[in-house]
């Protein structure tokens, strides 16, 4: 069991920035993330796009938001369960949670911070009749361990970074490899681009383009997939003992709808006059996650709203300490692995 | 103030008749979500940058259209339920010469 002062579930900006507001208050942290990495949509999505509304950042590129954030909440040694989504909540007699995750993990926290944006993301599936018989027999939406493929036969299809990327990796340890792809065009890194375009030269990569799989073939487990080509008659089929298809990933709230919480237009209703606490008491909602009248989806609004959920958490879990809040510039930061950060003291000489 | 009327049929097949704003800078995506004509967190997920392909729309009049993007063009190969008539409703930004379009959103997916 993981234990923790805040359990922040959903580690994009808003999450992130929450650890070092609560390691301010000495509070330690501990975050949940669907996603293999940490940062959210600004990992994502759009790690190359610049935002220009992060104040005092005129320009800065998502990625590298997150990668700054990082850096600024590494004295507080946040604990990170990745790739793994949460899924159940219990309330104990002492008004404490359990999260506990898809794969079983189970963290322990007086306090729970909602930080999950859209939602956790889930693989967008391709419109194919049995598709869901064959998950798990054949049909993958991720690669999870590569070595699973060795020496097999998989056809991917996709035409992002993930595709290009995952047929380059899978090259050297599948038997064969098919990438299958509806336009000529691939959207990815140029890098990763002319890589797929050397190993198609080489024989080792078996690239069908413009193309689409239309059918898939088996029993228990796959074994087929039938290929079309784009604005042709001709299909062929291909036998196969995986299909991966990549066709990114789409945000849905998920299992934290079902936690008893107020939802209104798929977003979590909080006490926005206060502290951004939801319906049940010690559990906040920040960020994309939550809403409440003139919400905006702003990072910089999220950044906001997990400053003051963090105050009222430290009230909450030491209801009778006095506590002032302190400027960074005058208190410095003591991280938890004792490293200390502080203004230099100014120089007070007379000059003669 | 120049507005100009578009005409959306929703998800649930609906048909709305909107103003749509020429002034600011606006896109029919946020057209769609200005006017809530899809659940929050169904459209417009990318925020508008061609990464999602959660605000596609059929357009089902002639008006002449910006050409597609490279990036829209990608993103619409990997989208679902596409059709010849598909486009991301955040590339198409309301100017007075679309007065009169009529677009129905493309189910979700």
């Amino acid at each position: 069991m993981i234990k923790t002062d805040i359990l922040i579930i959903g580690a994009g900006p808003t999450g992130l920035f929450a650890v070092f507001e609560a390691g301010l208050l000495q509070l330690k942290c501990h975050l949940i993330d669907a996603l293999a990495q940490p940062g959210g949509q600004c990992s994502e999505i759009y790690p190359k796009k610049p935002i220009y509304d992060i104040p005092g950042f005129p320009e800065v590129l998502a990625g590298d938001l997150v990668s700054n954030l990082m850096e600024q909440i590494k004295p507080f040694q946040p604990g990170f369960t990745l790739g793994e989504r949460a899924e159940h909540i219990e309330k104990l007699e002492d008004g404490s949670f359990i999260v506990t995750t898809n794969k079983g993990t189970r963290h322990h926290a007086p306090i729970v911070a909602i930080a999950g944006g859209l939602g956790s993301f889930e693989p967008r599936k391709p419109l194919l009749t049995n598709l869901s018989k064959y998950e798990d027999h054949g049909v993958a939406y991720m690669i999870k361990d590569p070595e699973h493929y060795r020496n097999k036969r998989v056809v991917i299809s996709g035409g992002g970074d993930s595709a290009l990327d995952w047929s380059i990796f899978l090259a050297d340890v599948a038997s064969e490899i098919t990438l299958v792809h509806r336009r000529n065009e691939f959207r990815g890194a140029l890098d990763s681009v002319e890589k797929v375009q050397l190993l198609k030269n080489k024989g080792k990569i078996n690239l069908i383009t413009p193309a689409e799989v239309v059918a898939l073939h088996g029993g228990d487990h796959l074994i087929a997939v039938t290929i079309g080509k784009i604005g042709q008659e001709d299909e062929q089929v291909l036998e196969t003992d995986y299909f991966i298809p990549l066709f990114g990933l789409s945000p849905k709230l998920g299992p934290i709808a079902d936690w008893g919480l107020e939802i209104e237009k798929n977003a979590i209703k909080v006490d926005n006059s206060l502290d951004y606490q939801t319906n049940i008491p010690g559990i906040y909602a920040i960020g994309d996650v939550n809403s409440y009248p003139g919400k905006l989806k702003l990072i910089l609004c999220g950044f906001h709203e997990a400053t003051l959920m963090c105050q009222s958490a430290y009230q909450r879990i030491y209801p009778d300490k006095k506590y002032v809040m302190k400027y960074t510039t005058v208190g410095g930061i003591q991280g938890f692995d004792g490293s200390i950060k502080e203004a230099p003291k100014a120089v007070v000489k007379a000059i003669e | 103030m120049n507005d100009i009327k578009i005409f959306i049929t929703d998800r649930e097949g609906l048909r709305h008749e909107v103003d749509a704003p020429t002034d600011m800078n606006m896109n029919l995506m946020e057209v769609v979500r200005s006017y809530e004509l899809a659940p929050e967190g169904t459209i417009g997920i990318c925020g508008g940058m061609a990464m999602c392909a959660s605000c596609q729309c059929y357009v089902l009049s002639d008006h002449p259209l910006p050409e597609k993007s490279d990036e829209e063009e990608a993103m619409l190969a990997e989208a679902f339920f596409v059709e010849d008539n598909s486009r991301l409703g955040c590339q198409i930004r309301i100017t007075e010469n679309l007065n009169g379009l009529e677009v129905a959103l493309a189910p979700e997916s």
